[in-house]
């Protein structure tokens, strides 16, 4: 396969693949702190991307606004989810979580297809990133390369913050050692509903940064979380820097595989979860007690 | 056992109910009940009696609905071969899927098999020439001996055979020695492994065998419905049978049957007056979820025997509630 024709399609998988890191981020902290496997986080996803669609339809507010406005919004729904039905399981299996969150998908999925459809509505990308950039070997959409690097940061500083400040202590001490870390006075239940808040605000900026490059329609989170779990599969759950590298790493297999196999590239993240699964069961960065 | 006569009187309530049944409703709505029961067994046989939840049954489910759906148009096979062929394909399938997915416990072992599944979706949606992608097999015929059978009634009594050797099946693998390891491996794998059981071996087969039952009620699913379609192995088919095990009440067995029932009489019932499935599907989630953990069959079960000691361990109705930690927000991980 010619190099210059492979280029752009291991940018597109790179592209998708900071997506799958965005989500598994989220994932991997809300995990982290409230042992919560979050199904509901493709919906809010979803949430986020239609959040820019319906701040445009409805208030003619542009690309811009919509990319803090709408994942605020998605994550103030999540905490009222956290606070009214969420928090009530926590004594429970982390199954029950699981179950309610899949609830949530399905209730959150309808109500939007009910409202508008199950057909993708366009979204517009900024016309300030319209056009392409010469990178050289191929030309490359300007939004494209943005959301990418808006992405990569974004996973960056979460990055830092969890593993550089003060703030990022506390919340792997909670997660290291709920029980050791409030005997030595630190009250995690007051992080609990803002740490799900954030993990789910992560979801709703994917969705806001991919509605103009997909259309925005009801089950796009859907499809997407169940690679996102493989993604976690592959990372290790809990592990900030697996859900950043797997994420990544997908995503460029995914993108190779669409450009040699077309049919297959699809099934090609689940053979490399299999191979991960066969190797190391606990994930690349997983801890084998965590699994 | 004291209660003998009683179990017979209700196994022979639930037989005469299982012969009425296409009479009492229409006759496609019965073989659904009784199909996707076996199916909800399938899942809880699981579930309930090993611990693990897999989120991704409608695999088996589905690749045998179509693995039987192309014998029976392709090749002409009658409904009986076609439905144990599909099993066993499922079976089949269940082999590497369920090797690996066991290395995996708890919320894990549900995202790799959700995984798995979606896997298997993404096969059969490319594989256009076998399974006609979108589009489906279309005019699945279902025979016997060559002749078809066109009444649903009729292929309700044809199919009925084939089903309640799936229920009785289940019910052996339960009530054997295999399935008391399993209940054990469930409670402590550790000590269960310290008695010397390969306990990795008894998981696989568990999984074999109930990828078996999924797969015998999927095949004759596409059977009697006469055409194989995607929504067989999508994800939100995996989620049904888990809500109709849960809402039947886990580890209770038969509850799964009283589970899909409720489900899909609820359904019926509601599709005249509203489209939003969805809503009520992820609702009814929530609510047996949040505040219903046992069950139907799980709270009649606590009702009758509440005054008499709880020695049936895999009766109480919560495989997942016995595992509970204490209640706080985070449970420490066990170093």
């Amino acid at each position: 396969m010619d190099p210059v024709t492979l280029l752009p399609q291991i940018f597109n998988g790179l592209v998708q693949g900071t997506f799958y890191a965005l989500l598994s981020l989220g994932l991997a902290i809300i995990f982290g702190v409230l042992r919560v496997v979050n199904f509901a986080h493709g919906a809010f996803f979803m949430l986020g991307a239609f959040g820019a669609y319906i701040l445009f339809q409805n208030a003619g507010l542009p690309f811009w606004p919509a990319l803090i406005l709408a994942p605020l919004g998605v994550a103030l729904l999540g905490m009222l989810l956290e606070r009214v039905v969420i928090r009530r399981l926590y004594q429970f299996d982390p199954l029950y979580n699981f179950l309610l969150t899949f609830g949530i998908t399905l209730i959150l999925q309808d109500a939007v297809r009910l409202r508008y459809g199950m057909q993708g509505q366009p979204y517009a990308p900024p016309r300030e990133l319209a056009g392409a950039t010469n990178l050289g070997l191929f030309f490359y959409p300007n939004y494209r390369l943005f959301a990418m690097l808006l992405a990569i940061g974004v996973c960056v500083a979460v990055w830092y913050v969890i593993e550089r400040t003060r703030l990022g202590m506390i919340v792997r001490a909670a997660t290291e050692k709920p029980d050791l870390t409030r005997a030595l006075g630190v009250d995690i239940d007051r992080w609990v509903t803002p740490v799900f808040g954030f993990g789910v605000a992560l979801a709703a900026l994917g969705g806001v940064l991919a509605a103009p490059m997909q259309s925005v329609y009801p089950l796009m989170g859907a499809e997407l979380i169940i690679t996102v779990f493989a993604v976690v599969v592959i990372g290790g759950l809990g592990s900030i820097v697996g859900a950043i590298v797997a994420g990544l790493l997908v995503g460029v297999v995914f993108g190779i595989g669409l450009a040699i196999v077309p049919p297959l590239a699809n099934t090609l993240v689940f053979v490399l979860m299999a191979v991960v699964l066969l190797v190391r069961p606990a994930g690349l960065f997983g801890s084998a007690e965590a699994a | 056992m004291k209660d003998r006569p009683l179990r017979l009187a209700g196994y022979g309530i639930g037989l005469i109910l299982v012969l009425a049944l296409p009479r009492l409703i229409y006759p496609v709505l019965a073989l659904d009940i009784l199909l996707w029961g076996l199916f909800a067994i399938s899942v809880d046989l699981l579930l309930g009696f090993v611990g693990l939840l897999s989120f991704g049954h409608a695999m088996f489910w589905g690749f045998s609905g179509y693995t039987a759906g192309y014998l029976a148009k392709s090749a002409a096979f009658d409904y009986p071969l076609a439905g144990l062929i599909g099993a066993c394909a499922a079976a089949l399938l269940a082999l590497p899927t369920g090797y690996l997915a066991i290395r995996s416990k708890g919320i894990y072992f549900a995202m790799v098999t959700l995984a798995f599944a979606q896997m298997v979706f993404y096969v059969v949606n490319e594989a256009r020439p076998i399974t006609g992608g979108e589009n489906g097999l279309q005019g699945v015929p279902r025979t016997l001996l060559g002749s078809a059978i066109h009444d649903a009634m009729a292929f309700y009594y044809a199919a009925l055979p084939l089903v309640l050797f799936g229920y009785w099946l289940a019910y052996r693998i339960v009530h054997s020695p295999f399935g008391h390891v399993l209940v054990a491996i469930r409670d402590n794998e550790a000590r269960a492994q310290a008695l010397g059981y390969p306990t990795g071996r008894y998981k696989l087969l568990a999984f074999v065998l109930s990828a078996f039952l999924a797969g015998l009620a999927g095949g004759l699913y596409a059977l009697g419905h006469g055409f194989a379609a995607l929504e067989l192995v999508h994800w939100s088919t995996s989620g049904t049978a888990v809500v109709m095990t849960i809402l039947g009440g886990i580890g209770t067995l038969w509850g799964s049957i009283l589970g899909a029932a409720v489900f899909l009489l609820l359904r019926d019932w509601l599709s005249t007056f509203t489209d939003a499935w969805g809503v009520v599907t992820g609702a009814i989630f929530a609510v047996i979820v949040l505040s219903f953990r046992q069950g139907i069959w799980g709270t009649l079960l606590a009702r009758v025997q509440s005054p008499k000691s709880k020695v049936q361990s895999h009766a109480s109705g919560g495989a997942l509630e016995s595992r509970a930690a204490p209640a706080e927000p985070a449970p420490a991980r066990e170093s």
